[in-house]
């Protein structure tokens, strides 16, 4: 049964057909408001993520299925001691494809391996969030028209930041990206991130701890929000949070066609003021995301020959 | 130093000098009710020293195990005196059951039942990772 756990799942080719697919849907969304119809997606979401599952619902009922879920993790199964591969087996009778979340890196390899339905993960910790670069590339091709020769910015937290490792891993197939990683010491790029993806294929970056230094190259500044969940120190995190703030200030030196992208929620490091600059594209982004997570439901249904 | 020789077992030769404990322990020797010889900085032509697992019965012998400790190691069978087989072992693609992930964040932390698997990621960095979380194995 084939399910998305890692955006590495996906061929360029996938990609670019789930692209067209979501452009489609943009173009004519009554074709596809039936497409699923009597079909049922179950969102397991074992950690809160409020705008990840509402994409997800959101994505299923405009395709014409239905959604069922559980309320939240402490009221699931789990809270009394269910394995992940005992949800996935359970909610594989109630549900057609299933797309989870979990606090644990590589729960959603689990549930993939023992549900009998298609798996999307919705996140797995640090680890993966496909669905989240998904919409990232939908973004840049609608807001750039081609991923080739772009220069793109990746400013905050490098290190435990998925989005950015995924985000890399994607943009890497396409020809003459460049990337400038802008973060402080602390929350670089891991370097295997660097050894196994951008320096095995000779992908040009540099690193960098000055934002301003950096922006007036960028054709694209992707902001990280610095995760107080992904720290075990609180000291670590007071420290470094507000390391990289996007103001008009800053703005001022950038391209006026560069386009600014954050995964969100954002706490503190795009400035509100920035939200009317036309730049701004991360609102566009999540609807971006809805499109996509329909892409991916009707791909993987249509390939488990269930619609 | 004299080691007799075996008449039905099995020989590890080969073993990188230093590494021949630690096979020890992976193999979970130390649970068997038999004769095991572990032979350390044996002069060797070719590798200048190396040690010797001498296992005095003939049990299956898990060759991921040796595989991920040592790649260049020989795995020799012995039956009623005579070597019967002598094989190179490589680095497995997938070790099963061998090492345990140390990433608190991986969902085999929690979920103990689940089997411990990693993948060879870079055969000439000799590099496992989980296939769970990715995380490099030490």
């Amino acid at each position: 049964m084939r399910s998305v756990i890692d955006i590495l799942d996906l061929s360029t080719e996938e990609l670019e057909s789930l692209m067209a697919t979501a452009l489609d849907i943009v173009a004519r969304p009554d074709d596809y408001a039936d497409a699923c119809r009597r079909k049922k997606l179950a969102t397991l979401f074992f950690e809160p993520s409020t705008r990840t599952r509402m994409s997800f619902e959101a994505a299923m009922y405009e395709l014409g299925g239905h959604v069922i879920s559980m309320s939240s993790a402490a009221s699931s199964s789990a809270a009394k001691g269910e394995s992940v591969a005992d949800t996935a087996k359970v909610v594989s009778c109630y549900a057609d494809i299933i797309a989870i979340r979990h606090p644990k890196e590589g729960a959603a390899l689990v549930a993939a391996e023992n549900a009998d339905v298609p798996v999307i993960n919705a996140g797995d910790g640090g680890h993966c969030h496909p669905t989240q670069t998904l919409a990232d590339l939908l973004t840049i091709r609608r807001e750039k028209g081609s991923f080739e020769g772009l220069t793109v910015g990746l400013c905050g937290d490098l290190k435990f930041g998925r989005t950015v490792h995924s985000l890399i891993n994607a943009l890497s197939r396409y020809r003459d990206v460049r990337f400038v990683l802008i973060s402080p010491e602390e929350l670089k790029v891991p370097s295997y991130v660097k050894r196994d993806v951008l320096k095995k294929q000779g992908i040009p970056y540099q690193q960098t701890t000055s934002l301003e230094d950096a922006i007036p190259e960028l054709d694209i500044l992707y902001m990280t929000r610095v995760q107080r969940e992904r720290f075990f120190n609180e000291e670590d995190y007071l420290r470094l949070k507000d390391s990289y703030i996007l103001t008009p200030d800053k703005l001022r030196r950038a391209k006026a066609d560069m386009s600014i992208l954050h995964p969100l929620p954002r706490v503190n490091e795009i400035s509100v003021a920035i939200d009317a600059d036309p730049r701004a594209c991360y609102f566009k982004q999540v609807l971006n995301g809805k499109y996509m997570r329909m892409a991916l439901i009707l791909m993987l249904l249509k390939e488990a020959g269930t619609i | 130093m004299n080691i007799d020789s075996i008449q039905n077992g099995v020989v590890i030769d080969h073993i990188t000098a230093g590494n021949g404990m630690r096979l020890y322990q992976l193999l979970g020797l130390d649970s068997l009710d038999v004769s095991v010889a572990i032979i350390k900085n044996v002069v060797s032509r070719k590798m200048g020293k190396k040690d010797i697992i001498k296992i005095d019965a003939d049990i299956p012998v898990d060759f991921q195990v040796i595989g991920y400790v040592d790649p260049g190691a020989t795995l020799n069978i012995i039956r009623d005196g005579q070597l019967v087989s002598k094989q190179a072992v490589e680095m497995p693609d997938r070790l099963v059951g061998v090492i345990r992930c140390y990433n608190p964040r991986c969902i085999t932390s929690t979920e103990q039942e689940l089997k411990q698997i990693f993948k060879l990621t870079d055969r000439e960095k000799r590099v496992y990772r989980c296939i769970y979380c990715e995380t490099a194995a030490k």
